[in-house]
């Protein structure tokens, strides 16, 4: 329970760019999709790349198959991040499974102890305060878009570039981490232009292999 | 509107079951400790794409604008050891600022 409430009270340093993006969410989506499936896309769905992109291709006149391709491109990251994830998990397939869902960038990332091990309260609890406002700041964006005005020009764009290079700063203790981090940066800007969205982050994951090699 | 709903679904469901493959296939099993290491380099290997994917990729090409500003300024607030909150907020109102030019 102590690290529940410790990966909560980690998770609240992220409730501002978290709001704030859902806000730019819903302010994106309410008129190509409505508002209640905005709001309906962010409880459900739950993993902001994913939607931000799905909706992109939707508004482009894209169909529901490259719009979900889209949408699952970019969360097949949480395939690696799910079997690093599953030894901390508890209880039978069922729970393990529910647990999972509590999956979402910045939470793993608190919940990494540093050694290849995960724990999991602090990666629920993290969750907790991220998801409340995942979800007001996209009723926020799609009810009351007006009130807010252009997400681009509040510069709410480059909120999340900054909360995971201070959760990368987190994670640079380590000499051989920095070696994965530069070639994991590398990896993804040069399929940038190649690849489908989505895929270049997923491929970042092999810049892990280092682990293979160095002790 | 039938489109947006059936993409909800089929994307949330989709969805549900990645998060769920790995710890539902390795269930409690500790990971080999031969894969310790990987799994240690992949949280930092994943961020630091995310970071220069959303900073400077765009449709299938890459560029640069205001927020890679934000983005330095959000790097030189981490050396300065501010907290989190206030990194983030400095890169959105370096960002604005820029824009509002």
């Amino acid at each position: 329970m102590t690290q529940m409430r410790e990966g909560f009270k980690a998770g609240l340093a992220f409730t501002i760019p978290t709001f704030a993006l859902g806000a730019s969410f819903g302010v994106l989506a309410e008129p190509r999709m409505g508002a209640a499936a905005a709001i309906v896309m962010s409880v459900v769905v739950f993993a902001g790349a994913a939607q931000f992109a799905s909706v992109s291709v939707l508004a482009a006149g894209g169909g529901v198959a490259s719009a979900v391709t889209a949408g699952l491109l970019i969360n097949a990251r949480f395939l690696p991040m799910g079997l690093a994830l599953a030894p901390a998990l508890r209880g039978g397939p069922l729970r393990r499974a529910a647990e999972g869902q509590a999956m979402v960038d910045a939470s793993w990332a608190l919940a990494n102890r540093g050694d290849g091990r995960f724990d999991r309260d602090v990666m629920i609890g993290a969750t907790i305060p991220q998801a409340a406002c995942w979800w007001t700041g996209t009723a926020l964006g799609a009810l009351g878009g007006s009130l807010i005005g252009d997400p681009q020009a509040l510069g709410l764009d480059a909120m999340f570039p900054a909360f995971y290079l201070a959760l990368l700063v987190g994670e640079m203790d380590l000499r051989q981490t920095f070696a994965s981090a530069l070639l994991g940066a590398a990896i993804a800007l040069c399929l940038v232009p190649f690849a489908p969205p989505g895929i270049p982050v997923v491929a970042a994951s092999a810049a892990a292999l280092l682990g293979l090699w160095e002790r | 509107m039938t489109t947006a709903w059936v993409t909800i679904a089929v994307l949330t469901v989709g969805t549900v079951a990645i998060k769920a493959t790995g710890p539902v296939a390795l269930g409690g099993r500790e990971l080999p400790p031969r894969l310790a290491g990987v799994v240690t380099r992949l949280a930092p290997a994943l961020l630091s794409a995310l970071v220069v994917v959303e900073t400077f990729g765009r449709d299938h090409a890459l560029g640069v604008n205001e927020s890679a500003a934000g983005l330095l300024a959000a790097a030189l607030a981490l050396a300065a050891r501010l907290p989190i909150v206030v990194v983030v907020v400095i890169a959105a109102a370096v960002t604005a600022g820029l824009r509002a030019l």
